[in-house]
């Protein structure tokens, strides 16, 4: 099925956003692969990283609707092997943070028992507040 | 004796109206009764959520308030700086910066812009302390907003009893509870700190939980006290009690005036 | 020596094991940890956005406290400041970075700590391996071995913090030795080991447990694949991925054998010739005892 995609006004104002937050010139792209083949949760997600850096290319804003920046665990392994330097776990910072910003959080403690809590290190806390909530 | 204070003369108004127009003229005055405006010699304005009041400046915030009418049904407590129930926030006149200050304890100073915060709409866990454990996790359990302490340090600017608060919440993190206990111990819960803090944190009911789980586990148990429970669950007092329980009521003050008249060596 | 030491949140809590042997280690090899007073959490992971500075004030201010060290005499002339958890490392490091690169966004958080005394952006961010290998040697190491860990299969697990990205890799993200060359040095056998630089899964471990179970069964096996006995690493968070999840991962793989994972100071302790109370075995969640007296070092 052929889908058809336009960029317009729209998309563009979206990928600038992205590209502001994350300082990252996302047009440079070229859609190799390397990082979704680096990333150790690429099994979990819906979309590749590199579908992710599409998706942002086009502007497209459903990408808000996966989990991939979610399931990011800021491991650097893409960025470290991106053969154009880009920096891909900025980009999904900024995917996050723009749904954090509007206090959106995307996990709610209280949905972890308070024993499960009880046996996580605090790192485990800290770092996870960080990133998943606002 | 209290004199009636004089007004100013409120101009003629319409008939029916000038009643209300006088009493509008005299709102902007100070209205206590039985104080004459000459007897004071420093007044000072203040705006009390952004209306301007002239008062004497040797009054407290509270006082003040009182001074221009204010009659206090929340926001005062014990008058004496150890409630926290007169929390205020206030800015100095052509600063940005907001800071924090009990009424009762603090003077006016010409100019100064101030709200006061009666409640701080914060959580409190439910927990009973004889089935945890001693640990930090047991307070991360109740309170896991603590991990989002970004060490902003706003909660400390925000404390009218200038507690290191921030100190505290970290000594919290690293699991330090005499710390927790050392630098909370002043807090009077005002809740200033909750109000302010971006990651949401309510930093005096965690110190309370931690002094809390500290005194009764923490705290070395005295040992004299101790050893005199075991003593008493001996029953190496039982006979003198079953003595005094026997005797009647001339004997028992016959007994206790003796014990207050002499002079025992311990 | 003395350095200041920036300990982290859980290396006073479920990790002091960690510390304790980390600076009793360090003691025998003349290095005196003196820990930074009033420190606070530096906060992981390190915030990734342009904008977001408010995120780098807590490791910031870990920075100035330093600089206070060296003002009170508590250390001389000495503005490295020593971390053991690789995520502390990471990101008090980048922060460091940040604002070593942008004086602007320096100006901005020495106005909002106007409390503090400015960070004049002279501190280094040194990692305990980095100050093993660059500053100590690893041949004084060997020197102060008096328990060879002969025989000891143990595969070095790095992690991401440590390696990645370059500007703050203390080794090779690719192939990296560091840990290896410490555990020869301490008389190990040489293990590779290929998911040594694979993600634990880090803070996932919050939401999703199913995630960090698999992660933690494909490094574990991996390593068991190699030849491996045992796992070091040197992050509390990667300890509790790889170690306690190994609940998770038994519940999963009922036929998996429990895999012990030691910090590498707990390692240096034992090769050292510390008690046992010292390196903190009780801590660790699978039990590494019965492997160590299998191979008589306890």
């Amino acid at each position: 099925m052929v889908e058809k995609i336009v960029v317009s006004e729209k998309n563009i104002k979206f990928l600038k956003k992205v590209q502001e937050l994350s300082g990252e010139d996302i047009i440079l792209c070229d859609q190799c692969g390397v990082c979704s083949g680096s990333c150790p949760m690429v099994a979990e997600m819906d979309i590749t990283p590199s579908n992710l850096m599409r998706m942002v290319q086009l502007g497209i804003e459903d990408v808000m609707k996966s989990k991939t920046m979610w399931l990011c665990a800021s491991c650097f392994a893409c960025t470290a092997r991106c053969p154009r330097g880009l920096d891909l776990s900025k980009v999904a910072e900024a995917l996050r943070l723009i749904n954090l910003r509007k206090a959106i959080d995307q996990i709610d403690i209280n949905n972890l028992s308070g024993e499960e809590i009880k046996r996580l290190p605090q790192i485990a806390l800290v770092g996870g507040m960080r990133k998943f909530t606002s | 004796m209290a004199t009636k204070k004089k007004s100013a003369k409120a101009p003629k108004a319409q008939v029916g109206e000038s009643d209300l127009m006088a009493r509008i003229a005299d709102a902007n005055k100070t209205v206590v009764q039985g104080v004459d405006d000459s007897i004071v010699e420093h007044w000072v304005t203040i705006y009390v959520m952004g209306r301007a009041y002239k008062v004497p400046a040797t009054l407290t915030i509270m006082q003040a308030m009182e001074y221009a009418g204010y009659r206090f049904v929340r926001s005062c407590g014990c008058r004496a700086g150890f409630c926290g129930a007169c929390a205020t926030v206030f800015r100095r006149a052509g600063e940005y910066k907001l800071e924090a200050a009990l009424a009762c304890q603090t003077l006016v100073e010409d100019g100064i812009y101030l709200v006061q915060i009666p409640f701080a709409p914060a959580k409190k866990a439910n927990y009973d302390l004889d089935n945890e454990v001693y640990d930090s996790a047991t307070v991360f359990k109740f309170y896991p907003e603590v991990a989002r302490c970004i060490s902003c340090n706003t909660c400390t600017k925000s404390c009218p009893q200038d507690l290191q608060v921030m100190d505290y919440i970290q000594a919290m993190i690293r699991g330090d509870f005499e710390g927790v206990v050392k630098e909370s111990f002043d807090c009077i819960q005002c809740g200033l700190c909750a109000i302010r803090c971006p990651a949401e944190i309510v930093q005096y009911h965690v110190a309370q939980l931690a002094r809390r789980m500290y005194g009764k586990y923490g705290r070395p148990r005295e040992k004299n006290v101790q050893k005199r429970v075991k003593d008493i669950e001996s029953g190496k007092y039982k006979d003198e009690f079953k003595k005094i329980m026997a005797l009647g009521k001339d004997e028992i003050q016959k007994v206790y005036i003796k014990q207050q008249q002499t002079r025992e060596i311990y | 020596m003395k350095i200041s030491y920036f300990p982290g949140c859980t290396l006073k809590t479920s990790a002091q094991n960690f510390e304790s042997s980390a600076v009793n280690s360090a003691k025998i090899l003349g290095v005196e940890m003196v820990e930074l007073p009033r420190w606070n959490c530096c906060g992981v992971v390190t915030s990734l956005a342009t904008d977001d500075l408010i995120h780098h004030v807590a490791a910031v201010r870990n920075l100035v406290r330093v600089q206070e060290m060296n003002k009170n005499g508590l250390v001389k002339d000495n503005y490295n400041l020593l971390t053991l958890c690789t995520m502390c490392y990471h990101t008090l490091g980048r922060a460091n970075l940040r604002m070593k690169q942008n004086p602007e966004d320096l100006k901005s958080i020495n106005d909002f700590m106007y409390l503090e005394e400015d960070y004049e952006g002279n501190v280094k961010v040194v990692h305990f391996l980095d100050l093993l290998r660059d500053t100590i040697g690893f041949d004084k190491v060997k020197e102060k071995v008096k328990k060879p860990l002969k025989s000891l299969k143990i595969a070095p697990y790095y992690g991401c913090m440590l390696l990645r990205p370059r500007e703050i890799g203390i080794d090779d993200p690719e192939s990296p030795t560091i840990q290896r060359d410490l555990l020869i040095a301490l008389g190990a056998d040489d293990i590779e080991n290929a998911y040594g630089k694979r993600c634990c899964g880090s803070y996932q471990t919050l939401q999703d447990r199913n995630v960090i179970s698999d992660l933690a069964y494909d490094i574990l096996s991996r390593a068991r694949l190699e030849g491996a006995e045992a796992i070091s690493l040197s992050c509390p968070l990667c300890a509790f991925n790889l170690d306690n999840r190994q609940k998770e991962v038994i519940e999963k793989h009922p036929e998996f054998k429990p895999m012990p994972v030691f910090y590498f100071t707990q390692l240096m302790a034992l090769a050292f010739g510390l008690d046992q109370e010292t390196c903190g075995f009780d801590l660790n969640y699978i039990d590494p005892r019965p492997l160590l007296k299998e191979k008589n070092l306890i």
